[in-house]
């Protein structure tokens, strides 16, 4: 029956969002699948925090639907906003609050019952590493730890569905992967994220699918393996030499039947050569380099990667971090 | 409705917690009311229980703004006012909770500034219970019109310069200094638009200090001002609302 079947964690429909002329979301359609993790990906200004807003309602669309499980953003904004989580780029609690008294605050705000709220904190500061620092007033804290107390606050009231915008901009390595792996067992628990992010690599761990958005307009949502073998049209071959490749011996190999294209990097050191068929490219090669008498140091099969699929879609790699 | 009265209450409770109730801000508070008692006493001692209806008036409309409008810019600013936009309450429940919040210090420093002053000046109190729901209701309508300075701004010293643009015409010209009745004719219909005049009207017939102490009146007065006070309120609600579009 249809009245059964689980509505999806987010569903939208033509969601237009103008700002004073502007149009910074031109009707954008995609769902989200109960318990999946899914990235939004796009340079600065694609529109990725804007989305992020009106589905958490900080804004109101100009156009368009969108319901989270199965309930509308412009009827049911409260009860959405029971069940969603939301995690802002900046790490917004009260400073002069502890850590513990933030999270009993938003408990609270949240209707967690009273007698809960202590050991919901406690339960949640434990998990992220941070009982130690439960006293400590928020201010006083450093990014990575503000942005895991930000993280725990908005899991307080268990909900469903978390927002992320930019999970881990500015944290240093170590504590990037901490934040990753605690995006992992979210979803392990079942809960559905919703991550923005300009960090390639880490869509490409995170997401069960993306979403890629350039200018207002999303154009295309896959899997990132499925996005990865998109993206390049034919298979590339890098060839590393132990001196400068020069241009009589670049035509040679240009020439070779089969390859589709030669570029030289790293000083002429390193040239990446695309063909049809490697298989039957690569004897070939080898045997022409034997004649010019060239050494070669390391030859590689070249996988394509989420920057090379993000690269062709929106036909720029700025503004865009290919991993942290 | 039981989401927002709970989310509100616990606004105004971690809001009272985090700004309001603090040692610079209570001696402040307390300082300021004293300061003026004890310069206008010392001045003219036989005419000065004259100017404790206006003083006390003075004294709420003082705390329940300054702080009012700086606190909601402020966290508009550093963008906790989001985190509180995201619950799953009302904007309306969260201006409330803001405004009590702000109301309760006023209130406060009023009730210790009458708590000292009325035995040791010797000040008729006629009205007790309708004095301390006058303070109460005025203290709420303050800091509503506090609230609404600070959603009409965006950074802290716009607040302060708003706010003290409204304040200062309204000490002049409502009542707490110099009776409005004295007042010339055009300055009086000005006096009429302040909600600080029925304020220091509330206190002066609840005191029987310049007015005779009539209920009636006082209920009349209060009426008014809890008007101006919902006005504000649902003004401040509706600005705030329409920003999130």
């Amino acid at each position: 029956m249809a009245a059964d079947k689980a509505p999806k964690a987010i569903e939208v429909h033509g969601l237009k969002k103008r700002f004073n002329g502007f149009d910074a979301l031109k009707g954008l359609d995609f769902s989200v699948e109960l318990g999946e993790i899914f990235g939004f990906l796009g340079p600065n200004g694609a529109g990725k925090t804007t989305t992020i807003r009106i589905l958490t309602g900080l804004a109101r669309p100009s156009a368009g639907t969108a319901r989270i499980l199965g309930l509308d953003i412009g009827r049911d904004m409260r009860r959405i906003k029971k069940q969603i989580g939301v995690v802002p780029d900046v790490s917004n609690l009260y400073g002069e609050l502890s850590a513990a008294d933030n999270l009993r605050f938003m408990a609270a705000l949240y209707g967690v019952p009273r007698s809960e709220r202590t050991a919901r904190a406690g339960e949640l500061l434990e998990e992220f590493q941070l009982a130690n620092r439960a006293g400590s007033p928020f201010r006083t804290l450093s990014r990575g730890m503000k942005r895991r107390v930000t993280i725990a606050a908005a899991l307080i009231h268990r909900p469903r569905i978390l927002f992320l915008d930019e999970p881990t901009i500015g944290l240093d390595v170590n504590n990037a992967r901490a934040l990753r792996r605690a995006i992992i067992a979210l979803r392990e628990k079942g809960t559905t994220v919703f991550l923005t992010t300009h960090n390639l690599e880490e869509a490409n761990f995170l997401c069960d699918r993306v979403a890629i958005i350039q200018a207002g307009e999303i154009l295309t949502v896959q899997t990132p393996a499925a996005l990865r073998a998109a993206a390049v049209e034919r298979p590339i071959l890098e060839v590393t030499f132990d001196g400068a490749v020069s241009d009589r011996i670049t035509a040679a190999i240009q020439s070779l039947p089969g390859v589709c294209a030669v570029r030289l990097e790293a000083g002429g050191t390193v040239a990446r050569v695309e063909a049809d068929e490697l298989s039957a490219i690569l004897p070939r090669l080898v045997s022409l380099l034997d004649e010019t008498g060239l050494l070669i140091k390391e030859i590689n099969t070249l996988k394509p990667t989420l920057e090379d699929a993000f690269i062709r879609l929106t036909g720029s790699g700025e503004e865009v971090h290919p991993g942290a | 409705m039981l989401d927002n009265i709970r989310g509100g209450y616990h606004i105004a409770l971690k809001d009272i917690v985090t700004y309001y109730f603090k040692a610079p801000n209570i001696s402040w508070g307390l300082l300021f009311p004293f300061a003026l008692i004890l310069a206008f006493y010392l001045r003219s001692p036989g005419e000065f229980l004259e100017l404790v209806p206006g003083l006390l008036a003075l004294t709420v409309l003082f705390g329940s703004t300054s702080m009012e409008a700086i606190v909601i810019t402020f966290e508009r600013r550093i963008g906790t006012m989001e985190r509180l936009f995201l619950a799953p309450i009302s904007v309306g429940a969260l201006v409330a909770g803001k405004i009590v919040a702000g109301a309760a210090f006023g209130f406060c420093t009023a009730l210790a500034v009458l708590v000292i002053a009325v035995p040791l000046l010797s000040i008729p109190v006629h009205h007790p219970v309708l004095l301390l729901l006058g303070l109460a209701i005025q203290s709420l309508t303050y800091a509503s019109m506090g609230a609404l300075v600070a959603v009409t701004v965006k950074e802290v010293f716009e607040a302060q310069t708003l706010a003290n643009f409204l304040r200062f015409p309204m000490v002049f010209l409502g009542g707490v200094f110099y009776p409005v009745a004295a007042m010339p004719e055009v300055l009086q219909y000005v006096a009429k638009v302040f909600p600080l005049t029925y304020g220091v009207n509330t206190v002066q017939a609840a005191l029987g200090i310049g007015l005779p102490p009539d209920a009636a009146y006082i209920w009349g007065q209060l009426a008014i001002v809890a008007a101006f006070g919902l006005g504000l309120y649902f003004i401040s609600t509706l600005v705030l609302s329409r920003q999130l579009r």
